[in-house]
């Protein structure tokens, strides 16, 4: 029903972090993404946002390597990554959030940061053998950057407990402090409010912003319209793997193909109703 | 040890060694040290302490602990593979087969190397054959690793049996001893008026490597035991461990936060191999000859099974596991014929009481209890309603116009 109409990108001044060009992922019969291009620059929140199966956690996936795109390429940094290894894209400067949460539950909140912090290292079973400098070195710089980001997220008085054990908000947190711990570029949050109240949503899109004052660029999966509009720079919107708007907060919230989207009737129903 | 987790407050007397645990950790640091040094120094005396009750009637204490200690360093391997980083390996006895044929081949087969010698590059040989069973089966997940290191170990085995070049059936020997050193005789004790006496007639010589006597094998392969747990705790607490148990807990999380997993699941392995190398070594020193009778499936799951009593995931489980599964049919070998059933049962009942085993790691019965929370709130979080919300257009605000809209 949605037709695919070529959304003219909006003008932008800073340089791009990410690019999505022409991407098209197919599952046999189901196309999770058809055409979708879409950019990121440099310190910005942009929010993606769609209706249910509208392809957001798929562009996620093809971002961060877990799928390879049918056709069509993703451009980080200035380079191209599509069908690189997922760990080293996560190298590269992507780290991400998931919708389900995914945390290392037997290991203490503080090791799965330190997991993540751990992508920037380099020693490897010899050197922690031996006990070498460097390793030492690397080791408590990743603790010291892990407590840093457990406080930051809030999650700072729970170090030490399992990750398994902490409640669903806090392990929402302990997600993003991981991420983060990774030092990326791009920080990718998919609907990481889901299941908040409305005042935890509140804490989190503050801390949103306070990621983004740390340097870094995201870009928000968030079924809830108002939170998104309270923090996001720009809008990319989906419905049914194809992008339908792409502007500001405010243009988006009048775009009456938003609209149909969202309240899952024909565009030009919602126009009649006028 | 960080462990904060609070308990169930149920004190119940299955939670002893847990318990008893938490009271170790609290220790400060020198006591805890203090307390481990007088551990391994009461193991080493123990062959010749000969205390009643532990020491085994009919068969030769030192003998025993000798095949226990190597059970231990065969459970403080495999749990680098299974605990740490959780992939079943069904077919470990292939490792512990190829050090020691390593070193039969070297020694007495097709050689005459000193065993010290030989050692090496049995370990070298353990950890390449790690690394090449690794390479092509560690892309596949669970239940596969498990069949394929299954049939890994039979191969092992059945080239053992048709392999005249490695003694076919009949093996490999003799197999020469370590070098010895000998300094001093040490007299063990004398239990048998009830009272410990000291029995210069019953002595062993530190340190002479002989058939008639298995102690100081016994201390050279506890020597090697403290060496690998000492290693083990050094890399399991290094990003090289993090990255295992990250791997095992969600191998796509893990990769997604830059842990190459195929590179540390092949290193799990590398180094799981090369301490069953280390295990196998000894145990054809010891036996003097090797044939491939020793190395069949039931070894494997008597192996796994020392993990798994144990607590896979901890050393200190491994090690625990282990005794129980070497030591205890040997301390009822008088039962000879029950000896299995009761295992079996013993087994049955851990798996229904204690399914984490005697001293699991950290995970805790309160972390499971929580999952089922999480799982339940994330099932319950579609966000029908969570579009389009107050503040957004309603269709009788929307007032889409052309100027409004962002479509061209
Ligand atoms: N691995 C897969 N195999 C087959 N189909 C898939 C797969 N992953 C996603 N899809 C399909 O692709 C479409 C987009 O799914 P996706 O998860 O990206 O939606 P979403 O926008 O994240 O939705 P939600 O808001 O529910 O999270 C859906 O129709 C889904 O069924
Ligand atoms: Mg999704």
């Amino acid at each position: 029903m949605a037709e695919t109409v070529q959304q003219p990108t909006p003008v932008t001044t800073g340089d791009t972090l990410l690019s999505l060009d022409d991407v098209t992922l197919k599952f046999g019969g189901v196309t999770a993404l058809n055409g979708v291009s879409f950019h990121i620059d440099r310190g910005e929140i942009l929010g993606l946002i769609g209706p249910n199966g509208a392809g957001k956690t798929t562009a996620f996936n093809v971002v961060t390597g877990i799928y390879r795109p049918t056709s069509g390429g993703v451009t980080f940094d200035g380079e191209q990554i599509t069908g690189l290894k997922r760990y080293r894209i996560a190298k590269r400067g992507i780290a991400r959030t998931f919708q389900n949460i995914r945390l290392f539950r037997a290991m203490t909140a503080l090791e799965n940061v330190m997991v993540g912090a751990d992508a920037r290292h380099t020693t490897g079973p010899i050197s922690a053998l031996l006990g070498l400098p460097r390793h030492r070195r690397e080791e408590a710089a990743g603790r010291e950057l892990a407590l840093e980001l457990l406080d930051f997220v809030g999650v700072g008085g729970r170090a030490d407990e399992l990750a398994g054990n902490l409640s669903y908000g806090d392990q929402r947190r302990l997600e993003i402090a991981r991420a983060m711990a990774t030092q990326p570029k791009l920080l990718c949050l998919d609907e990481p409010a889901a299941g908040f109240n409305p005042s935890e949503k509140q804490a989190l899109m503050e801390l949103i912003r306070k990621i983004r004052d740390r340097g870094l660029t995201v870009l928000l999966i968030e079924h809830d319209m108002r939170l998104v509009m309270g923090v996001v720079d720009r809008v990319v919107v989906l419905e049914f793997g194809t992008k339908i708007a792409d502007a500001s907060p405010t243009e988006v919230q009048n775009d009456p193909a938003v609209i149909a989207a969202y309240l899952g009737v024909a565009e030009d129903e919602v126009v009649t109703d006028e | 040890m960080s462990q904060t987790t609070s308990a169930p407050p149920r004190r119940s007397r299955r939670d002893l060694l847990g318990g008893l645990r938490r009271r170790l950790s609290g220790m400060p640091r020198w006591a805890q040290f203090l307390l481990m040094v007088a551990i391994a120094l009461l193991c080493y005396v123990l062959p010749l302490l000969e205390p009643p009750i532990i020491s085994t009637p009919g068969t030769d204490f030192g003998g025993v602990l000798f095949t226990v200690s190597v059970y231990v360093l065969v459970a403080v391997g495999l749990n680098i593979v299974v605990g740490y980083a959780g992939l079943l390996d069904l077919g470990y006895v292939g490792f512990y087969a190829i050090g020691a044929y390593t070193v039969g081949v070297l020694t007495a087969q097709h050689a005459t190397w000193p065993w010290l010698l030989s050692l090496p590059v049995a370990l070298v040989v353990t950890m390449v054959s790690g690394v090449l069973l690794g390479w092509p089966t560690l892309r596949v997940r669970g239940d596969y690793l498990a069949i394929v290191t299954l049939g890994f170990g039979e191969i092992v085995r059945l080239t053992l049996i048709n392999s005249e070049w490695l003694g076919a059936a009949r093996g490999i020997r003799p197999i020469p001893s370590p070098p010895s050193l000998p300094l001093f005789e040490v007299p063990h004790l004398d239990w048998s008026t009830g009272v410990p006496l000291v029995d210069f007639s019953d002595t062993t010589t530190f340190i002479e490597f002989g058939v008639t006597d298995p102690i100081p094998f016994y201390w050279l392969a506890l020597t090697l035991i403290i060496l690998v747990l000492l290693a083990d705790k050094r890399i399991k607490d290094s990003r090289v461990g993090r990255a295992w148990e990250a791997t095992r807990e969600d191998e796509d999380a893990a990769e997604l936060m830059g842990v190459p997993t195929f590179r540390f699941k092949l290193l799990a392995f590398a180094i799981g191999a090369f301490v069953g190398g280390i295990a196998g070594s000894l145990f054809a020193t010891r036996q003097t000859f090797i044939n491939p009778e020793s190395f069949t499936l039931l070894i494997s799951i008597l192996f796994l099974s020392a993990v798994v009593v144990g607590g896979q995931g901890n050393r200190w489980g491994a090690v625990i596991g282990a005794v129980v599964v070497a030591y205890l049919p040997e301390r009822f070998r008088g039962f000879e014929q029950w000896r299995v059933l009761v295992f079996g049962l013993a087994l049955m009942l851990l798996a229904i009481y204690r399914p984490q085993g005697l001293l699991p790691p950290r995970r805790t019965v309160r972390a499971q209890r929580m999952e089922a929370e999480t799982e339940a709130l994330e099932v319950g979080e579609e966000p029908e309603d969570a579009v389009i919300a107050a503040g957004g257009p309603t269709p009788d605000d929307a007032a889409p116009t052309d100027e409004g809209s962002s479509r061209g």
